[in-house]
């Protein structure tokens, strides 16, 4: 089984986030880059997949040089080789068609990305990938078993779940449940020094075509301090939540 | 070169968030002085199809064989039904989450998400939308001809004037390559994702059993509930309901925290609440610092008596 893990590199939660040049870019600096958290969980059923079935399992990010640590993760989890696809992405159009534009040479049998990056959170590159390979796609994927040549999917959907099933390849959006967390990989010394020698290719995009343009940045209004109520006091509470809040 | 809106429903009735994405349709309708054409999928009846006037949409295209939760054929049938309209407006939901991105490359048009204000401008479109969890909002500008804005549900108020709209019937029947062989949903509980208010408990709570009072709470309130990380990892509460960085991320008006400490990771995924409330027997707690109000107190004393103040009001 040929599998492709999409990853996006993304500041870790606890990051400050600051901006430069006058609120229009975000600031890298000091800021500790990891694989996003949906990411991992579909990396990790890669690994899965592949030790039952055979295969290789690819991971491709579309980045500068600096999303290189976040793939040498990646390929110390497990995964067989890495392409990055060297432009900085301006928005989920030129990401997607980077991609597509790249794996539309490949033989593929299952794309796995994640449900969101934790950045944007846009939600958006998988199901434009799915768009332009006219690929079936599946997401907030929980659940994934592959019988010959059908996936057969749990996804998550408004106030509940749903079994779903399509044929081999698809591109699925991946979240927490796709594997168990404890059963998340992590680089161990073996892997990181495998990784160092396990192949890194860098593509050239063919174009870098966006339709959205990133304006400026803002941080939303600094919260007033949080006002206390007595514990003996829960009416108090419940008045000002009708009445000063107007939520209830 | 009207404004497309899409009308999502679910078990024939829209929501909120289907009002909230026609009232923000209206008003870029109104900055360009131009009419709102809503596409409605699956069987909805006419009553229901007739309320969307009230919200300023001139006409309905009502698709009643067609799926939403097939994303392939509802992207192909709404391309179809476009004609020279530049604008598609979403509710940030998850079939829209499915549909858009699809429909998006079809018409080559920018896909913004997330959005949470209306144009600045009306020759160009300048929309604001949310940015790394919450901690920053990025203004973006649309370059294509075309763009489909997807609405954050909760941050667009729903404006309502009576009016009346044009009904038409497409008959299209689509299938596409997916085949749906089971589905599970608790019914008539409150989706997590669009809810109003969420009652949400963390580790504070002790134990699975003590989720009665919460969930009376969250009955008087309207509320859907939710929980931390670790509760649901532990299995007292189903991972559906784990909200935060690895999980939903909700946005509510009012976001009830009862026994979870405010970890940064839980925070990422409610800080654009618009009211957060913290009840927490811990002065030091750092969810104290993100929300408006807060209780110093136990959650087992604390939540009875709102219990019991709740159903004074009623
Ligand atoms: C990579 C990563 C991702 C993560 N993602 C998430 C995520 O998506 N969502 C998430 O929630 N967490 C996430 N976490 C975990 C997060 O860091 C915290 O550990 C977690 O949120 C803590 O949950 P809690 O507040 O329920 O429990 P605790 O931290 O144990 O807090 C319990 C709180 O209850 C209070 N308390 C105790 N008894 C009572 C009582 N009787 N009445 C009232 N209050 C009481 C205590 O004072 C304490 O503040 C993540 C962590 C990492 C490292
Ligand atoms: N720059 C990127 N390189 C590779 N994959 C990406 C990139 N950006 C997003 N993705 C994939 O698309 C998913 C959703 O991202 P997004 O649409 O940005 O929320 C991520 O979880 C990744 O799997």
């Amino acid at each position: 089984m040929n599998i492709v893990v999409c990853i996006s590199s993304v500041p870790d939660t606890t990051s400050k986030i600051n901006f430069t040049d006058n609120n229009s870019k975000f600031d890298s600096n000091g800021v500790q880059f990891v694989i996003n958290p949906y990411d991992e969980f579909g990396l990790t059923k890669a690994m899965m997949l592949k030790e039952k079935y055979g295969g290789n399992v690819t991971v491709i990010t579309v980045g500068d040089i600096s999303v290189e640590p976040v793939m040498r993760k990646a390929l110390a989890i497990g995964a067989d080789n890495a392409v990055r696809i060297n432009t900085s992405p301006l928005d989920s159009y030129s990401t997607a068609s980077a991609i597509a534009n790249y794996l539309k040479e490949n033989e593929i049998d299952l794309i796995i990305a994640g449900k969101e990056s934790s950045d944007y959170n846009g939600g958006a590159v998988p199901g434009m990938i799915a768009e332009l390979m006219n690929l079936p796609f599946i997401n907030a994927c929980i659940g994934l078993e592959i019988e010959n040549n059908t996936a057969r999917l749990i996804r998550e959907i408004d106030g509940g779940q749903e079994k779903v099933s399509t044929n081999l390849p698809c591109i699925i959006g991946g979240q927490k449940g796709l594997v168990n967390e404890s059963d998340l990989r992590i680089p161990n010394m073996r892997g990181i020094m495998q990784a160092r020698s396990k192949p890194l290719d860098v593509i050239e995009p063919e174009s870098n075509e966006n339709l959205v343009e990133s304006n400026i940045f803002e941080k939303p209004d600094a919260k007033n301090a949080c006002k206390l109520i007595d514990a003996n006091n829960v009416s108090e509470l419940i008045s000002l939540l009708q009445n000063e809040a107007k939520v209830i | 070169m009207s404004i497309l809106v899409y009308t999502e429903s679910w078990n024939g009735s829209f929501r909120k968030s289907t009002f909230e994405a026609v009232s923000y349709a209206s008003e870029t309708a109104k900055l360009l002085s131009t009419d709102v054409v809503a596409i409605s999928l699956g069987n909805v009846p006419n009553e229901e199809l007739e309320k969307l006037g009230n919200y300023g949409v001139n006409k309905v295209i009502s698709c009643e064989k067609i799926n939403k939760e097939d994303a392939e054929s509802a992207a192909e049938i709404m391309h179809n039904l476009i004609n020279d309209s530049n604008i598609f407006i979403f509710s940030n939901t998850y079939s829209a989450k499915m549909i858009a991105p699809r429909l998006s490359i079809k018409m080559k048009a920018g896909l913004i998400t997330n959005i949470i204000s209306l144009s600045e401008d009306s020759s160009l479109l300048k929309v604001k939308r949310k940015a790394f969890s919450s901690k920053a909002i990025e203004t973006v500008v649309v370059k294509s001809e075309k763009a489909i804005l997807s609405i954050a549900p909760n941050s667009f108020k729903v404006i309502e004037n009576s009016g009346m709209c044009e009904i038409t019937k497409n008959d299209t029947i689509k299938t596409g390559r997916i085949t749906v062989e089971g589905q599970e949903t608790s019914s008539g509980k409150i989706s997590l994702s669009e809810a109003e208010i969420v009652v949400s408990a963390g580790r504070g709570l002790k134990g699975p059993e003590n989720w009665t009072m919460i969930e009376e709470l969250a009955d008087l309130l309207g509320a859907a509930t939710a929980c931390s990380k670790p509760v649901s990892d532990i299995g007292w509460r189903p991972h559906s309901e784990h909200v935060g960085q690895t999980g939903k991320v909700v946005a509510p008006n009012l976001y009830i925290a009862i026994g979870i400490s405010g970890a940064i990771q839980h925070l990422a995924g409610v800080n654009s609440s618009k009211i957060m409330v913290a009840i927490n027997t811990d002065p030091e707690a750092p969810f104290f610092k993100a929300a408006n109000y807060g209780i110093v107190g136990d959650a087992f004393d604390v939540i009875p008596k709102m219990i019991e103040e709740l159903k004074k009001t009623k």
